[in-house]
Protein backbone atom coordinates (compact mmCIF):
# COMPACT_ATOMS: atom_id res chain seq x y z
CA UNK A 1 0.00 0.00 0.00
CA UNK A 2 1.06 3.84 -0.90
CA UNK A 3 2.28 5.87 2.09
CA UNK A 4 -0.78 7.53 3.10
CA UNK A 5 -0.41 11.32 3.42
CA UNK A 6 -0.85 13.18 6.59
CA UNK A 7 -4.44 15.95 7.17
CA UNK A 8 -3.14 18.42 9.69
CA UNK A 9 -6.22 19.81 10.89
CA UNK A 10 -5.65 23.53 12.35
CA UNK A 11 -8.74 24.45 14.45
CA UNK A 12 -9.42 27.12 17.02
CA UNK A 13 -12.57 29.62 17.59
CA UNK A 14 -13.50 32.69 15.22
CA UNK A 15 -10.43 35.01 15.20
CA UNK A 16 -8.18 33.22 17.00
CA UNK A 17 -5.52 33.47 14.43
CA UNK A 18 -6.03 30.31 12.13
CA UNK A 19 -6.14 31.81 9.08
CA UNK A 20 -2.78 34.36 9.86
CA UNK A 21 -0.74 30.91 10.89
CA UNK A 22 -1.93 29.15 8.46
CA UNK A 23 -1.16 31.75 5.57
CA UNK A 24 2.00 32.03 7.25
CA UNK A 25 2.53 29.00 7.05
CA UNK A 26 1.69 28.07 3.67
CA UNK A 27 4.31 30.68 2.87
CA UNK A 28 7.40 28.69 4.00
CA UNK A 29 9.28 26.68 1.47
CA UNK A 30 9.17 23.20 3.82
CA UNK A 31 5.55 23.54 2.91
CA UNK A 32 5.67 23.79 -0.74
CA UNK A 33 3.79 20.62 -1.63
CA UNK A 34 0.49 21.02 0.57
CA UNK A 35 -2.93 20.78 -0.54
CA UNK A 36 -5.03 22.84 1.10
CA UNK A 37 -8.67 22.48 2.32
CA UNK A 38 -10.25 25.41 3.49
CA UNK A 39 -13.92 25.39 5.12
CA UNK A 40 -16.19 28.31 5.30
CA UNK A 41 -19.15 29.47 7.37
CA UNK A 42 -21.13 31.74 5.71
CA UNK A 43 -21.85 33.28 2.04
CA UNK A 44 -18.30 35.48 1.97
CA UNK A 45 -15.64 33.76 1.89
CA UNK A 46 -13.29 36.06 3.95
CA UNK A 47 -10.88 33.89 4.90
CA UNK A 48 -10.29 32.46 1.54
CA UNK A 49 -9.53 36.00 0.37
CA UNK A 50 -6.73 35.94 2.96
CA UNK A 51 -5.22 33.05 1.90
CA UNK A 52 -3.34 34.66 -1.03
CA UNK A 53 -0.89 31.84 -1.61
CA UNK A 54 -3.42 29.09 -2.17
CA UNK A 55 -4.11 28.21 -5.37
CA UNK A 56 -6.09 25.41 -7.29
CA UNK A 57 -5.08 23.41 -4.96
CA UNK A 58 -7.48 24.91 -2.21
CA UNK A 59 -10.97 23.51 -2.19
CA UNK A 60 -12.99 25.64 -0.74
CA UNK A 61 -16.17 23.40 0.41
CA UNK A 62 -19.24 25.38 0.25
CA UNK A 63 -21.16 25.76 3.10
CA UNK A 64 -22.00 24.63 6.61
CA UNK A 65 -19.56 23.00 9.38
CA UNK A 66 -17.00 20.28 7.66
CA UNK A 67 -17.83 18.74 10.93
CA UNK A 68 -21.09 18.08 11.12
CA UNK A 69 -22.85 18.96 7.55
CA UNK A 70 -19.84 17.89 4.97
CA UNK A 71 -18.79 15.14 6.50
CA UNK A 72 -19.23 13.94 3.23
CA UNK A 73 -17.86 16.51 1.12
CA UNK A 74 -14.53 16.43 3.74
CA UNK A 75 -14.22 12.94 2.39
CA UNK A 76 -15.22 14.07 -1.53
CA UNK A 77 -12.77 17.07 -1.50
CA UNK A 78 -10.23 14.64 -0.14
CA UNK A 79 -10.85 12.20 -2.93
CA UNK A 80 -10.92 14.70 -5.59
CA UNK A 81 -7.93 15.78 -4.86
CA UNK A 82 -6.48 12.66 -4.96
CA UNK A 83 -7.57 11.96 -8.75
CA UNK A 84 -6.77 15.33 -10.01
CA UNK A 85 -3.11 14.44 -8.63
CA UNK A 86 -3.24 11.09 -10.83
CA UNK A 87 -4.56 13.36 -14.00
CA UNK A 88 -1.67 15.10 -13.50
CA UNK A 89 -4.65 18.26 -13.37
CA UNK A 90 -2.61 19.73 -10.01
CA UNK A 91 1.20 19.14 -8.88
CA UNK A 92 1.86 16.53 -6.53
CA UNK A 93 1.51 16.65 -2.95
CA UNK A 94 2.82 15.88 0.49
CA UNK A 95 0.36 16.37 2.75
CA UNK A 96 -3.19 18.18 3.37
CA UNK A 97 -4.15 21.15 5.64
CA UNK A 98 -7.75 21.59 6.38
CA UNK A 99 -8.86 24.55 7.86
CA UNK A 100 -12.22 24.16 10.23
CA UNK A 101 -14.54 26.34 11.21
CA UNK A 102 -14.45 28.27 14.66
CA UNK A 103 -17.41 25.99 15.16
CA UNK A 104 -15.92 22.80 14.33
CA UNK A 105 -15.57 19.63 16.85
CA UNK A 106 -12.62 18.27 15.34
CA UNK A 107 -13.66 14.65 16.79
CA UNK A 108 -15.37 13.93 13.68
CA UNK A 109 -13.11 14.98 10.94
CA UNK A 110 -10.71 12.69 12.52
CA UNK A 111 -13.40 10.13 11.93
CA UNK A 112 -13.76 10.67 8.45
CA UNK A 113 -9.90 10.44 8.27
CA UNK A 114 -10.05 6.96 10.42
CA UNK A 115 -13.57 5.36 8.79
CA UNK A 116 -14.12 6.81 5.64
CA UNK A 117 -13.30 3.76 3.03
CA UNK A 118 -11.61 5.31 0.42
CA UNK A 119 -10.08 7.83 2.42
CA UNK A 120 -8.76 6.12 5.14
CA UNK A 121 -6.34 4.00 2.42
CA UNK A 122 -4.77 7.19 0.99
CA UNK A 123 -4.38 9.60 4.57
CA UNK A 124 -4.22 9.39 7.97
CA UNK A 125 -4.64 12.28 10.72
CA UNK A 126 -1.51 14.24 11.12
CA UNK A 127 -1.28 16.99 13.96
CA UNK A 128 -4.63 18.49 15.41
CA UNK A 129 -3.35 22.71 16.15
CA UNK A 130 -5.39 24.53 17.51
CA UNK A 131 -5.28 28.61 18.36
CA UNK A 132 -6.28 30.09 20.88
CA UNK A 133 -6.43 33.85 21.56
CA UNK A 134 -4.74 35.30 24.04
CA UNK A 135 -6.84 37.94 24.93
CA UNK A 136 -10.53 36.30 24.32
CA UNK A 137 -9.57 32.45 25.16
CA UNK A 138 -10.10 32.19 28.84
CA UNK A 139 -13.69 34.29 27.67
CA UNK A 140 -14.22 31.94 25.04
CA UNK A 141 -13.54 28.39 26.95
CA UNK A 142 -16.13 29.56 29.59
CA UNK A 143 -18.67 30.27 26.93
CA UNK A 144 -18.05 27.91 23.85
CA UNK A 145 -18.18 24.19 24.26
CA UNK A 146 -16.78 24.19 20.80
CA UNK A 147 -13.46 26.20 21.87
CA UNK A 148 -13.35 22.78 24.88
CA UNK A 149 -13.38 20.38 22.30
CA UNK A 150 -10.66 21.98 19.99
CA UNK A 151 -8.11 22.32 23.20
CA UNK A 152 -8.73 18.84 24.38
CA UNK A 153 -8.32 17.38 20.41
CA UNK A 154 -5.29 19.42 20.25
CA UNK A 155 -1.66 17.92 19.63
CA UNK A 156 -0.53 21.02 19.53
CA UNK A 157 -2.19 24.54 21.13
CA UNK A 158 -0.59 27.71 19.32
CA UNK A 159 -1.26 30.82 21.99
CA UNK A 160 -1.85 34.02 18.89
CA UNK A 161 -1.45 37.84 20.55
CA UNK A 162 0.33 37.17 23.40
CA UNK A 163 2.56 39.74 22.56
CA UNK A 164 -0.30 42.23 22.68
CA UNK A 165 -2.23 40.42 25.92
CA UNK A 166 -1.04 41.39 29.47
CA UNK A 167 1.79 38.81 30.40
CA UNK A 168 0.03 37.13 34.08
CA UNK A 169 -3.14 37.02 31.85
CA UNK A 170 -1.15 34.96 29.06
CA UNK A 171 0.67 33.05 32.06
CA UNK A 172 -3.27 32.20 33.19
CA UNK A 173 -4.55 30.94 30.27
CA UNK A 174 -1.29 28.78 29.53
CA UNK A 175 -1.75 26.78 33.09
CA UNK A 176 -5.29 26.60 32.33
CA UNK A 177 -4.49 25.27 28.54
CA UNK A 178 -2.18 22.70 30.14
CA UNK A 179 -4.19 21.37 32.53
CA UNK A 180 -6.95 21.02 30.62
CA UNK A 181 -4.62 19.15 27.80
CA UNK A 182 -1.34 18.36 29.13
CA UNK A 183 -1.15 15.56 26.27
CA UNK A 184 -0.33 18.93 24.15
CA UNK A 185 2.35 20.76 23.51
CA UNK A 186 2.32 24.80 24.06
CA UNK A 187 3.90 27.58 21.40
CA UNK A 188 3.63 30.97 21.76
CA UNK A 189 2.94 32.32 18.28
CA UNK A 190 2.44 36.01 16.85
CA UNK A 191 1.48 37.17 13.74
CA UNK A 192 1.50 33.47 12.50
CA UNK A 193 5.65 32.83 12.80
CA UNK A 194 5.66 29.38 13.42
CA UNK A 195 8.23 26.73 12.73
CA UNK A 196 6.81 24.34 10.89
CA UNK A 197 8.69 21.63 11.63
CA UNK A 198 7.84 22.15 15.34
CA UNK A 199 3.91 23.07 14.30
CA UNK A 200 3.54 19.65 12.71
CA UNK A 201 5.49 17.20 14.06
CA UNK A 202 3.90 14.21 15.69
CA UNK A 203 3.61 14.89 19.66
CA UNK A 204 6.13 12.81 21.65
CA UNK A 205 4.75 12.44 24.86
CA UNK A 206 8.22 13.62 26.79
CA UNK A 207 7.53 12.98 30.87
CA UNK A 208 9.35 15.98 31.63
CA UNK A 209 6.34 18.26 29.57
CA UNK A 210 4.04 16.10 31.59
CA UNK A 211 2.96 18.43 34.09
CA UNK A 212 -0.11 19.99 35.25
CA UNK A 213 -0.11 22.76 37.12
CA UNK A 214 -2.22 23.72 39.55
CA UNK A 215 -5.20 25.93 37.79
CA UNK A 216 -8.41 25.45 37.28
CA UNK A 217 -9.46 23.52 33.96
CA UNK A 218 -12.82 23.62 33.51
CA UNK A 219 -16.34 23.17 34.89
CA UNK A 220 -16.32 19.57 35.28
CA UNK A 221 -13.70 18.65 32.85
CA UNK A 222 -9.79 17.27 34.07
CA UNK A 223 -6.97 15.24 33.20
CA UNK A 224 -4.47 12.94 34.91
CA UNK A 225 -1.57 11.15 33.52
CA UNK A 226 -1.01 7.66 34.50
CA UNK A 227 2.60 6.56 34.59
CA UNK A 228 3.32 2.49 35.07
CA UNK A 229 6.47 0.91 35.75
CA UNK A 230 5.54 -2.47 34.04
CA UNK A 231 4.32 -3.30 30.53
CA UNK A 232 1.23 -3.79 30.22
CA UNK A 233 -0.75 -6.95 28.38
CA UNK A 234 -1.49 -5.22 24.96
CA UNK A 235 -4.64 -7.51 24.52
CA UNK A 236 -6.20 -6.72 28.15
CA UNK A 237 -5.76 -2.90 27.36
CA UNK A 238 -7.19 -3.33 24.36
CA UNK A 239 -10.47 -5.04 25.80
CA UNK A 240 -10.30 -2.25 28.69
CA UNK A 241 -10.22 0.60 26.75
CA UNK A 242 -12.76 -0.52 23.94
CA UNK A 243 -15.10 -1.16 27.43
CA UNK A 244 -14.16 2.11 29.02
CA UNK A 245 -14.80 4.06 25.51
CA UNK A 246 -18.26 1.92 25.19
CA UNK A 247 -19.35 2.92 28.72
CA UNK A 248 -17.90 6.20 29.39
CA UNK A 249 -17.55 7.35 25.92
CA UNK A 250 -19.47 10.72 26.44
CA UNK A 251 -17.80 11.58 29.59
CA UNK A 252 -13.92 10.24 28.16
CA UNK A 253 -12.97 13.60 26.08
CA UNK A 254 -9.40 12.47 25.52
CA UNK A 255 -6.80 9.71 25.83
CA UNK A 256 -3.11 9.94 24.51
CA UNK A 257 -0.24 8.10 25.64
CA UNK A 258 2.93 5.83 25.03
CA UNK A 259 2.57 2.44 26.09
CA UNK A 260 5.12 -0.27 27.17
CA UNK A 261 3.82 -3.89 25.67
CA UNK A 262 7.38 -5.23 26.40
CA UNK A 263 8.48 -4.82 22.86
CA UNK A 264 11.69 -2.59 22.28
CA UNK A 265 9.24 0.33 21.60
CA UNK A 266 6.42 1.84 22.78
CA UNK A 267 2.85 1.59 21.03
CA UNK A 268 1.02 5.07 20.46
CA UNK A 269 -2.10 5.80 21.79
CA UNK A 270 -4.14 8.54 20.69
CA UNK A 271 -8.08 8.77 21.07
CA UNK A 272 -10.65 11.92 20.80
CA UNK A 273 -13.68 10.70 22.15
CA UNK A 274 -14.47 7.45 20.48
CA UNK A 275 -12.39 8.09 17.27
CA UNK A 276 -9.26 6.38 18.46
CA UNK A 277 -6.32 5.81 15.73
CA UNK A 278 -4.86 2.93 14.83
CA UNK A 279 -2.13 2.38 17.38
CA UNK A 280 1.29 2.80 16.06
CA UNK A 281 4.22 0.23 17.21
CA UNK A 282 7.36 2.18 17.53
CA UNK A 283 10.68 0.90 16.95
CA UNK A 284 12.18 2.88 19.52
CA UNK A 285 11.50 5.22 22.61
CA UNK A 286 11.13 8.92 22.32
CA UNK A 287 13.47 9.27 25.21
CA UNK A 288 15.21 7.48 28.00
CA UNK A 289 12.04 7.03 30.19
CA UNK A 290 10.94 4.07 29.19
CA UNK A 291 7.38 3.85 31.07
CA UNK A 292 3.77 3.80 30.40
CA UNK A 293 2.63 7.23 30.29
CA UNK A 294 -1.66 7.73 29.30
CA UNK A 295 -3.16 11.37 29.40
CA UNK A 296 -6.82 11.32 30.42
CA UNK A 297 -8.99 13.67 30.06
CA UNK A 298 -12.96 13.77 30.83
CA UNK A 299 -15.32 14.23 33.47
CA UNK A 300 -16.07 12.80 36.27
CA UNK A 301 -13.73 9.81 35.82
CA UNK A 302 -11.27 9.42 38.62
CA UNK A 303 -8.01 8.76 38.56
CA UNK A 304 -7.71 6.07 41.21
CA UNK A 305 -10.20 4.57 39.85
CA UNK A 306 -8.89 4.42 36.12
CA UNK A 307 -5.70 3.16 37.58
CA UNK A 308 -7.39 0.31 39.69
CA UNK A 309 -9.78 -0.99 37.70
CA UNK A 310 -6.50 -1.14 34.83
CA UNK A 311 -4.36 -2.86 37.00
CA UNK A 312 -7.27 -5.72 37.40
CA UNK A 313 -7.62 -5.84 34.01
CA UNK A 314 -3.70 -6.47 33.65
CA UNK A 315 -3.67 -8.74 36.23
CA UNK A 316 -6.59 -10.99 35.17
CA UNK A 317 -4.40 -11.50 31.79
CA UNK A 318 -1.02 -12.64 33.35
CA UNK A 319 -3.32 -14.97 35.96
CA UNK B 1 -19.82 5.69 11.86
CA UNK B 2 -18.31 5.96 14.57
CA UNK B 3 -14.97 4.28 14.57
CA UNK B 4 -15.59 2.71 18.13
CA UNK B 5 -18.24 0.45 15.95
CA UNK B 6 -15.46 -0.48 13.64
CA UNK B 7 -13.56 0.75 11.12
CA UNK B 8 -15.66 -0.44 7.97
CA UNK B 9 -13.64 -3.04 5.71
CA UNK B 10 -10.77 -3.15 7.89
CA UNK B 11 -10.26 -4.89 11.59
CA UNK B 12 -10.71 -2.97 14.74
CA UNK B 13 -7.87 -1.15 16.40
CA UNK B 14 -7.32 -3.23 18.94
CA UNK B 15 -7.00 -6.70 16.92
CA UNK B 16 -5.46 -5.60 14.48
CA UNK B 17 -2.32 -7.67 13.92
CA UNK B 18 -3.10 -10.51 15.91
CA UNK B 19 -3.57 -14.26 15.24
CA UNK B 20 -5.05 -17.25 16.46
CA UNK B 21 -3.26 -17.74 19.29
CA UNK B 22 -4.40 -14.14 20.42
CA UNK B 23 -7.34 -14.17 19.54
CA UNK B 24 -7.87 -17.29 21.76
CA UNK B 25 -6.38 -15.58 24.76
CA UNK B 26 -8.30 -12.63 24.29
CA UNK B 27 -11.91 -14.46 24.40
CA UNK B 28 -10.57 -16.45 27.62
CA UNK B 29 -9.79 -12.98 28.90
CA UNK B 30 -13.06 -11.46 27.93
CA UNK B 31 -14.84 -14.38 29.73
CA UNK B 32 -13.52 -13.25 32.93
CA UNK B 33 -15.04 -9.76 31.99
CA UNK B 34 -18.43 -10.98 30.93
CA UNK B 35 -19.21 -13.86 33.13
CA UNK B 36 -19.45 -11.13 35.84
CA UNK B 37 -22.70 -9.94 33.85
CA UNK B 38 -23.98 -13.04 33.63
CA UNK B 39 -23.09 -13.14 29.83
CA UNK B 40 -20.91 -15.84 27.94
CA UNK B 41 -18.55 -15.28 24.63
CA UNK B 42 -17.55 -18.19 21.66
CA UNK B 43 -15.45 -17.85 18.65
CA UNK B 44 -17.18 -19.25 15.69
CA UNK B 45 -13.99 -20.04 13.22
CA UNK B 46 -11.44 -17.10 14.24
CA UNK B 47 -13.76 -15.49 12.46
CA UNK B 48 -16.81 -13.87 14.71
CA UNK B 49 -17.59 -13.80 18.19
CA UNK B 50 -21.01 -15.47 19.37
CA UNK B 51 -22.42 -13.84 22.42
CA UNK B 52 -24.84 -15.57 24.78
CA UNK B 53 -26.83 -14.89 28.28
CA UNK B 54 -27.82 -17.93 30.75
CA UNK B 55 -31.44 -17.76 29.21
CA UNK B 56 -29.20 -19.10 25.91
CA UNK B 57 -30.37 -16.24 23.52
CA UNK B 58 -27.47 -15.39 21.04
CA UNK B 59 -25.96 -12.49 19.57
CA UNK B 60 -23.09 -12.24 16.98
CA UNK B 61 -20.65 -9.92 17.47
CA UNK B 62 -18.01 -9.50 14.85
CA UNK B 63 -15.24 -7.29 16.88
CA UNK B 64 -14.66 -5.59 19.86
CA UNK B 65 -16.37 -2.82 18.99
CA UNK B 66 -19.47 -4.41 18.44
CA UNK B 67 -19.87 -6.23 21.48
CA UNK B 68 -20.08 -3.84 24.01
CA UNK B 69 -22.70 -2.50 22.55
CA UNK B 70 -24.24 -6.21 21.93
CA UNK B 71 -23.44 -7.04 25.45
CA UNK B 72 -24.92 -3.91 26.99
CA UNK B 73 -28.06 -4.43 25.44
CA UNK B 74 -27.85 -8.49 26.39
CA UNK B 75 -27.47 -7.79 30.15
CA UNK B 76 -29.46 -5.04 30.28
CA UNK B 77 -27.16 -2.47 31.94
CA UNK B 78 -23.93 -0.90 30.97
CA UNK B 79 -20.94 -2.62 31.37
CA UNK B 80 -18.46 0.04 33.16
CA UNK B 81 -14.78 -1.28 33.83
CA UNK B 82 -14.48 0.82 36.25
CA UNK B 83 -17.27 -0.74 38.70
CA UNK B 84 -15.48 -1.71 41.66
CA UNK B 85 -17.64 -5.25 42.05
CA UNK B 86 -15.96 -6.42 38.67
CA UNK B 87 -12.44 -5.07 39.49
CA UNK B 88 -12.97 -6.57 42.95
CA UNK B 89 -13.88 -9.82 40.75
CA UNK B 90 -10.78 -9.57 38.15
CA UNK B 91 -8.55 -9.63 41.29
CA UNK B 92 -9.74 -12.27 42.95
CA UNK B 93 -8.68 -14.47 40.47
Amino acid sequence: MAERLPVVLVTGFLGSGKTTLLSRLLGRPELGETAVIVNELGEVAIDHHLLRRVDERTVLLGNGCVCCTLRGDLADELRDLLSRRTRGEIPPFRRVLVETTGLADPAPVLNTLLAEPVVMHHFEPGAVIATVDALNGNAQLDREEETLKQILAADRLVVTKADVAERGAVDRLEDRLRSLNPAADLLEVSFGEADPAVLLAPGGLDPRELRLPDAPGHADVHSFVLFLDRPVDWTAFGIWLTMLLASRGADLLRVKGLLDVGAPGPVVLNGVQHVVHPPEHLEAWPDDDHRSRIVFIGRGIGRDEVEESLAAFDAAARQ
Amino acid sequence: MCALCGVLSTSHWAERDSGRRERVFRVRLLNRVLSHFGLELGDWSGRVYVLSDRKGKTVVVHDLGGLWTAAEALAGRPLDPLDPALVAALRGG
